[in-house]
């Protein structure tokens, strides 16, 4: 069912700076990634500014629904969410990569307002979410916990050790939602094409459920797909639900869409102003 | 005669005990949980016991998990599985962030029950000591183990409990007080100084009779806590003699021997001797048999204590 057109209109909008922060940012710091960050922008944008239970000027909040990035590669998409939320002031996300910056390589709980667990080394993240949200249930806290993983990380094996763990004990306060860009760093060889790369994991909704997760297929990049997949996700009861969310790498930006190599490149000016004239563009129409 | 006492029971009773006053424990088991004795908990205070099944890593990340939200977990396995198999979940997750939790490492040394040279960790000292913000204590027997349990459950921040699986000898009386980061006097000498941790201090007061029939005075110290390790301990023990052992059920690298090495080198340099392991891993074989092939027994602490003295004149 679409969402209401204004908050829409609003949410989109929202995705449009944050690509544009994105693009800024690592174009500053010369280094960061890029492909992966653009693939979670509405993903990123829902959570921030309609799914969680947050007060920006809280982080700590005991209460507050958790959030963990685990392709804690892309935070940069996460550090722009959180500074258009409030979090922290927007020019600090120019700080990124930079000495002594809140804004880390990679998510860092003990640094970033915000940040609710450490993450970067892929799979790590997939297994703090499931402890949080068992923690809830023994503390009798009633808030919700999200972990965000990345299709190409889904490939360590301790994202299905933590898939059967919270099956085997229920977890229904506990989504996953799978960035499902068919795209990583350097990827297989496409139909031979040593030169077109992707991610051949196949089947991912199907892994899910026979881990016993709930499964939801969603647009990833579509508000009217994605906002109502999460708010099932938090009426499914006695197990997981895993989103899978259907997602382009490099989104919004035509040369980056799908492309291995802007996973982490940084893009020089001409392509800057090139990336912002088709957000811009995109927006107008 | 002593009296002999498992570490794993003592270890299972006292978390018992705490969840009595301790609400926000977690005990999180690897499925090992009728070896490391989690079942204490397990049977009695199922509601503080969680088995996370076959899987380390994802163990490591759920105790972090709910470290952050304000429980205290207790992972228990083998110290062959937490010091390697989820090492990288322990760096990320645990010690880089600082979180509130626990590692109980059962079957630690080369004292195992026959499992043979996969579930022997010889470097589990030299691993997590690596790791920045972790704490890591070896007891040497059942009163020191309970004590070290309560200690470290109320000390914020990552830790490490080296856990030994067979009975071993109580050699701590009721008064006995542990503290962390200290260094325990044992008995006073002045030919030689020996550096023991875990229960090969246990081996070490033995030697130390061996020796004492042959003339020999040695000042034995124990060192359960090998970080944050105590400085100005090592260093007064040191003094005392001039010359010091070291003596540990793990290999003579990044052990007991390279922390003590560490800090005399830098703070008060003395012809120094580190016994352990020869840089190599173990195999299965009952436990007497195992100490004289590997050079654990208290004989050969005297020998390596009379090799340094020797040396030394």
């Amino acid at each position: 069912m679409p969402i209401d057109p204004a908050l829409k209109r609003d949410l989109q909008a929202k995705a449009v700076q944050v690509r544009k922060l994105i693009l800024q940012a690592v174009h500053k710091a010369g280094a960061g990634h890029v492909g992966g960050p653009l693939s979670m922008v509405e993903i990123a944008v829902a959570m921030y500014f309609k799914i969680l239970r947050i007060d920006p000027k809280n982080p700590q909040w005991p209460d507050r629904d958790r959030y963990v990035l685990s392709k804690g590669h892309s935070c940069i998409a996460l550090y722009a969410t959180l500074a258009l939320r409030g979090f922290f002031p927007v020019e600090e996300v120019f700080t990124y990569d930079a000495m002594n910056s809140r804004m880390q390589g990679h998510p860092d709980m003990t640094k970033t307002p915000g940040i609710d667990m450490s993450s970067g080394s892929l799979g790590t993240g997939a297994s703090p979410p499931l402890g949080m949200a068992l923690a809830a249930k023994r503390l009798g806290k009633d808030f919700h916990t999200w972990v965000h993983l990345g299709d190409g990380e889904i490939q360590e094996g301790q994202v299905w050790e933590m898939a059967f763990v919270a099956s085997q004990y229920q977890v229904d306060n506990l989504t996953a939602i799978v960035d499902y860009n068919r795209v990583q760093q350097f990827g297989f060889p496409k139909d031979g094409n040593v030169r077109r790369r992707v991610n051949p994991l196949v089947q991912v909704p199907e892994k899910w459920r026979a881990f016993g997760w709930h499964v939801i297929e969603c647009d990833g990049h579509d508000f009217d797909s994605l906002i109502p997949a999460c708010e099932e996700a938090k009426t499914i009861k006695g197990r997981p639900t895993c989103i899978v969310a259907h997602t382009i790498k490099g989104k919004g930006v035509s040369f980056m869409e799908g492309d291995y190599n802007w996973h982490a490149k940084v893009p020089s000016p001409e392509e800057l102003a090139k990336a912002f004239a088709e957000l811009e563009a995109a927006q107008a129409g | 005669m002593a009296k002999l006492i498992e570490m794993r029971v003592t270890w299972g009773e006292t978390m018992l005990e705490l969840t009595k006053t301790h609400p926000n424990i977690m005990i999180l088991d690897g499925d090992l949980g009728n070896s490391t004795m989690a079942q204490i908990v397990a049977y009695n205070a199922p509601d503080f016991y969680m088995n996370m099944g076959i899987a380390e890593q994802n163990m490591m990340g759920v105790a972090a998990g709910m470290a952050s939200v304000g429980l205290i977990p207790w992972l228990s396995s083998f110290a062959c599985f937490l010091a390697n198999r989820d090492l990288d979940q322990l760096r990320v997750t645990v010690t880089q962030p600082k979180l509130n939790v626990k590692l109980a490492g059962h079957y630690s040394g080369i004292l195992t029950g026959k499992t043979g040279k996969t579930h022997i960790d010889v470097g589990d000292i030299a691993i997590l000591r690596a790791l920045p913000h972790m704490t890591v204590v070896a007891p040497a027997d059942s009163v020191e183990c309970r004590q070290a349990v309560l200690a470290l459950t109320d000390m914020p921040g990552p830790a490490y409990l080296r856990i030994t699986r067979d009975a071993g000898p109580v050699i701590f009386g009721e008064d006995y007080r542990f503290a962390i980061g200290s260094v325990v006097p044992v008995r006073e000498g002045k030919d030689l100084t020996i550096f023991g941790t875990g229960v090969q201090t246990t081996r070490a007061m033995e030697a130390c009779d061996l020796l004492a029939s042959e003339g020999i005075s040695a000042h034995l110290v124990h060192v359960p806590t090998l970080k944050p390790i105590d400085v100005e301990g090592l260093v007064a023990a040191a003094r005392k003699t001039g010359r010091v052992l070291t003596t540990e059920d793990h290999n003579i690298i990044g052990g007991l021997g390279g922390a003590v090495a560490e800090v005399l080198g830098q703070h008060h340099p003395v012809r120094m001797k580190i016994h352990g392991l020869q840089d190599c891993y173990g195999e299965s074989g009952p436990n007497d048999a195992m100490l004289e092939k590997y050079g654990l027994t208290p004989k050969h602490i005297a020998a390596a204590a009379k090799a340094l003295l020797n040396k030394a004149r």
